[in-house]
């Protein structure tokens, strides 16, 4: 039982922040938190990935002569790709917060959603 | 020149696009964006026509070759796909000129063309590629600049749509991106070809399951699929009128593209539809997301609002001819792709002249606007008409498909359900048609005259189509069967 606890750690630990992060998503009225909390959700991912790439032993993969084994750096590549896709959303999720504070004056969604049912 | 249209399909748009960015004049940035669309329609058509004729066309990019590099391939489904949304974008762009300069501050315009376009480049993009990783790269370009154009709506709850939208997109982007990695865990490959055929032996896999949920579900949300819907109402209805019209007509059936690709092509048939009760799931939630948010529809007071809400229900209609898993059925599936394409973009079309000269779009403004403005309101009754299914209309030919694929099934009370639903856009148009013809025009109407022409001949152009794909069936109808046949029929 702990063997597979131990030995998957790094699922545990991706499942765990995957999880921490959707509730904020979910649960919190505040903007920003629910930004906080959609980047954990995808750094999650990202950690997921790059765990997966990881082969036991292996090293970083630049070809030398005594090394053979390697771990798989196309996770990693494919997760560079997803980062900045991350910091775009981030960026663009917090320039609406910004505008949506000028617009409203708060960044609390109940109160967002209570202004929008009076108009 | 023709062995690179696959590529130059998507490269053309997002080198336009930071072109706009750099030439900040309104005028050229239209033309430029004009002349890109129809370039890129134009491509497409090619790319259709090709395909017909010779077969599935693959494309390796920067010539490394599948399963390692990037591969481009156009079979007839994605040659479909790739003609509406690039047909839409090239309808669109003229009308947009007119529409845009009223809508939005001069400062905005270059940004808005240059997210357009890099909009249409992701659609293109998603649909066209054989590489599942990069289905999600072109799926965050065509996501992260619809946020933005949503954004750019006058009213401040477009603020908060555009928000909201963000967040429900990006955890669903994210829910596909965990279905890849799972996939690509198991398989070693990101190709879908190759995926298809490493995945045959892994039916049973518990993780294959995990990716196979992941990955309907993330596209679920950004399908917009009932009960994840909720995102879409508010984010159609506060855009922009050029944005609400072209998302309305291309973002969904992009994201139903990908479904199907991914539950035939890379899942296959008798993995998502045997081995899973997708096929008793997708028909629950259709048919409750038809009678749910039709009956929404019908209470609502704005018009873009009420049509969104009807695009909600009209998914429900595509997903229940998924549902049967026959081949009629994803044959009347696709046609209502098209034909919910072309009746939805009408519509939108209409209800931005109405917003450019009045400034509204709430029912109570629109009273008598049928005088003023004749050829915009024939046109939306048109479009209506072709939304509730009347006969000589396209609607009525993707209705038809789908009684008959439910009367294959031998389903007769879901037969009946589509033509009682039917009735129920009659009722929501009917609101919008009483108020617009038979009230007394206000002062304020009375005021305004006909929409430009320039925005009346894109709308006239898709009330035309409207009318010719209910008569001249076999194009469309022998399409979508080709590219039905190609999805269930070999795979069974």
């Amino acid at each position: 039982m702990w063997d597979l606890f131990l030995s998957h750690y790094n699922y545990w630990i991706v499942i765990f922040l995957m999880m921490i992060g959707f509730y904020i998503v979910m649960s919190r009225h505040n903007l920003v938190k629910k930004l906080i909390g959609l980047n954990i959700f995808q750094t999650s991912v990202f950690l997921f990935y790059i765990s997966v790439g990881k082969v036991s032993d292996g090293t970083a993969p630049i070809i030398t002569q005594d090394i053979s084994r390697y771990s798989n750096p196309l996770p990693h590549v494919l997760i560079l790709t997803a980062i900045v896709v991350g910091v775009a959303t981030t960026s663009l999720g917090l320039a609406l917060v910004v505008r949506l504070k000028e617009a409203y004056g708060t960044i609390e969604e109940d109160e967002i959603n209570d202004m929008d049912a009076a108009d | 020149m023709s062995v690179h249209l696959p590529v130059l399909q998507v490269i053309f748009p997002l080198i336009a696009a930071p072109l706009c960015l750099l030439v900040r004049n309104p005028f050229a940035n239209w033309l430029l964006a004009t002349l890109v669309s129809w370039l890129t329609f134009a491509i497409a058509v090619l790319l259709l026509l090709q395909v017909l004729d010779a077969g599935v066309i693959t494309y390796a990019l920067g010539n490394w070759v599948a399963p390692w590099g990037i591969e481009y391939v156009v079979d007839e489904l994605n040659a479909f796909i790739l003609v509406i949304v690039s047909g839409i974008g090239a309808v669109v762009m003229p009308y947009a000129m007119r529409s845009v300069s009223g809508e939005l501050p001069d400062r905005q315009i270059s940004l808005f063309y240059t997210m357009f376009l890099l909009c249409l480049s992701g659609l293109l993009g998603i649909t066209i590629t054989g590489d599942a990783f990069n289905v999600f790269v072109f799926l965050e370009i065509s996501s992260l600049s619809s946020y933005a154009l949503i954004s750019l709506g006058r009213h401040r709850k477009a603020l908060h749509a555009s928000y909201q939208y963000l967040i429900t997109g990006t955890i669903g982007a994210t829910f596909f991106l965990i279905g890849v990695g799972l996939l690509y865990m198991m398989t070693g490959t990101l190709n879908m070809k190759d995926l298809a055929s490493l995945l045959k032996p892994l039916s049973d896999s518990r993780i294959v399951l995990a990716a196979f949920g992941f990955i309907v579900v993330g596209m679920g949300l950004k399908l917009a699929v009932f009960p994840l819907h909720l995102w879409l109402p508010n984010a159609y209805a506060y855009a922009p009128s050029v944005v609400s019209v072209f998302l309305a007509g291309t973002a969904t059936k992009v994201s139903l593209y990908v479904v199907l690709r991914f539950i035939f092509t890379v899942f296959g048939f008798e993995f998502s539809f045997i081995g899973q009760p997708l096929g008793l799931a997708l028909l629950i939630l259709a048919i409750s997301g038809i009678i749910t948010c039709s009956l929404v529809a019908i209470f609502q007071i704005d018009v873009k609002r009420l049509l969104a809400w009807s695009s909600v229900a009209q998914i429900g209609y595509m997903l229940l001819g998924l549902s049967f898993a026959t081949v009629i059925g994803v044959q009347a599936s696709l046609l209502h792709i098209f034909n919910h394409a072309i009746m939805k973009t009408g519509l939108f079309l209409a209800m931005g002249c109405v917003f450019l000269r009045i400034g509204s779009c709430r029912l109570e403004d629109l009273s008598g606007i049928g005088r003023q403005m004749p050829w915009t309101m024939a046109g939306f009754t048109i479009c209506g008409l072709s939304l509730i299914g009347v006969p000589t209309t396209a609607g009525f030919v993707s209705k038809w498909y789908l009684v008959l694929s439910a009367f294959e099934k031998g389903w007769w009370p879901v037969a009946l359900l589509i033509v009682l639903t039917s009735l129920l856009a009659v009722i929501y148009i009917w609101k919008v048609v009483e108020v617009a013809w038979f009230h007394e025009p206000s002062d304020a109407v009375k005021a305004v005259s006909e929409a430009p022409f320039l925005m009346l001949v894109p709308l006239w152009i898709v009330v035309g189509a409207n009318i010719w794909f209910g008569f001249e069936t076999s194009g469309s109808v022998d399409v979508a069967a080709a590219a039905a046949k190609a999805l269930v029929g070999t795979v069974r």
